[in-house]
């Protein structure tokens, strides 16, 4: 039984700049913030970033790592706004691609099972179809004759999800109340890397929860990593809520250069275990 | 005039006029994403004159019975995941109520962007699920603050498709002004009915093209005492109906 546990610098390091990464998790919701934080200290850049996007994108915005975005929002839900992806995209300093939440669903669907597309009805009408000039309908050869939108596989060179539990192996199980996207991300990368709140031997995953929340299998993964609270400050539940207080901090500081300066300073200079105790001694201080 | 005429709030008109927005869907999920008061008037729907409408707790347990605004669903009685849900919009058995920040006269809405797309003055938050909401299920829309801001004669980036781009159907807007529906032969917008207090000059002022305007231009109908009670003692206990739409 081999063992596909690695640090989150190994993680990174294997990474390269100039890849299409997918992200998974939704919005502020059990993002792989650890091993984002890990992709901006490190020199990766030039990044197709593919993902539903929440503060990760506002982080790897702030740090230059974007190329291209791919999505249908960016927001951190509590906040709808986020500061970072705002004057990324206004600034002119990241290419997007913008597809509804569905059409990036069957994207997925699609890179996942190796298909080239799938069909949907969804995008016609609206402008996502004059923004992506490179879409293009197919119609149905039944009876009907509809015409569909051929939404092109989203596939990437490797995929990060963050899990509740992990084993060794790279079995990874969710707790929470969504499973989000985190298994069609799985699939759909040549490479991908759970990072986890915490390892767990495989006969312990019958205690922590259901065979149906076994989402991701050890087929589909390359590499785990334990990085405790490595969700924060987006909501990983049942480990943990979204850091409510601490997105507030960090929208506000986001939005403001000085500001941001100073939130960088203090939480984003360090490695992981610096980001934490910092996050720690910032809560002691704001009980 | 009754006593409620007297006691019902701005919030409250436009909560009843936002479960209003439910008569007749039947057995369906109400997606009553846009805020406070259409979340409120979607379950208050279900808890009056609706019984056998779907609503969530705000994540992805569709509750037993409707849930007070901000808490959790004790009893579930099904579950929607974003990703079931993203389905759900092909089915079509949902009515979902978005917040534009523009709207035009046939129901057009944009959330991406203001100014160009390529690069945009004010980046919001993209187009989320509205293209595909407008196209497959019934849609309406909840306004705050009607203003020619919103309401304005074209959008910069059609998120959600109007009447004249295939929705499937897009069935009324409310805002804090007025209720307006789309039941003209054109399908060009409509002043439906104005809150008690509005006048129809204070509806046209705030609207950034030229609205359809009847003859006779109702009130909006006001909250039965039932309706208040449930609002005020068992949705929404702690008013945040009312922070959305300060009276």
């Amino acid at each position: 039984m081999s063992s596909k546990v690695l640090s989150i610098e190994a993680v990174v390091g294997s990474l390269e700049s100039g890849m299409t990464l997918g992200i998974g998790g939704w919005g502020s919701r059990r993002k792989p913030m650890a091993l984002v934080r890990a992709i901006c200290r490190s020199p990766i850049t030039d990044l197709t970033v593919v993902t539903y996007g929440g503060p990760d994108v506002g982080l790897l915005c702030a740090a230059g790592k974007v190329r291209r975005l791919v999505t249908a929002f960016v927001t951190m839900d509590s906040i709808p706004l986020e500061p970072h992806f705002r004057q990324a995209r206004q600034s002119g300093k990241i290419e997007l691609t913008e597809y509804d939440e569905g059409m990036f669903m069957f994207g997925l669907y699609a890179a996942a099972h190796r298909l080239p597309f799938l069909p949907t009805p969804v995008g016609l009408g609206s402008d996502v179809l004059r923004i992506n000039p490179e879409l293009k309908t197919i119609r149905s050869p039944y009876e009907d004759g509809r015409e569909l939108v051929a939404v092109p596989a989203l596939t990437m060179d490797a995929a990060l999800v963050h899990m509740n539990r992990a084993d060794a192996r790279g079995n990874a199980q969710y707790l929470g109340p969504d499973p989000y996207m985190d298994d069609l991300f799985a699939k759909a990368a040549d490479r991908t890397y759970v990072s986890c709140e915490r390892l767990v031997d495989t006969e312990d995953f019958a205690k922590e929860g259901p065979v149906q929340s076994l989402l991701i299998s050890r087929a589909h993964v390359t590499g785990v990593v334990e990085t405790p609270n490595g969700a924060h400050f987006t909501d990983c539940a049942p480990d943990f809520g979204r850091d409510e207080k601490f997105q507030k901090l960090y929208a506000r500081s986001a939005a403001d250069p000085a500001e941001w300066a100073e939130f960088s300073d203090r939480f984003l200079s360090g490695d992981e275990a610096a980001y934490q105790d910092a996050v720690r001694v910032w809560r002691e201080e704001n009980r | 005039m009754n006593a409620t005429t007297h006691t019902a709030t701005r919030a409250e008109v436009c909560a009843a006029a936002c479960a209003d927005l439910f008569r007749g869907d039947g057995e369906i999920v109400a997606a009553a994403v846009a805020g406070f008061v259409p979340m409120l008037g979607s379950r208050l729907a279900r808890s009056t004159f609706a019984p056998d409408l779907l609503t969530t707790d705000g994540g992805p347990a569709l509750s037993g019975e409707p849930v007070p605004l901000g808490a959790s669903a004790t009893t579930v009685e099904g579950w929607l995941p974003f990703r079931d849900h993203l389905w759900l919009v092909l089915n079509g058995r949902r009515h979902v109520v978005m917040g534009p920040s523009q709207i035009d006269a046939h129901g057009n809405t944009n959330i991406s962007c203001i100014g160009e797309w390529e690069r945009p003055t004010r980046q919001l938050l993209g187009v989320r699920g509205g293209p595909g909401n407008t196209l497959l299920n019934p849609t309406s829309y909840w306004v705050p603050r009607h203003s020619t801001r919103v309401f304005t004669g074209k959008v910069d980036m059609v998120s959600g498709v109007g009447w004249d781009r295939g929705a499937h159907e897009i069935r009324r807007v409310v805002s804090n002004l007025a209720v307006l529906d789309f039941d003209t032969p054109d399908r060009r917008m409509r002043l439906r009915s104005v809150h008690p207090g509005v006048s129809v000059a204070d509806v046209v002022a705030a609207t950034g093209f030229e609205l359809v305007v009847p003859d006779e231009v109702p009130e909006t109908r006001l909250p039965d005492a039932e309706e208040l009670r449930i609002m005020r003692e068992e949705l929404d206990p702690k008013g945040l109906r009312e922070r959305e739409v300060p009276s």
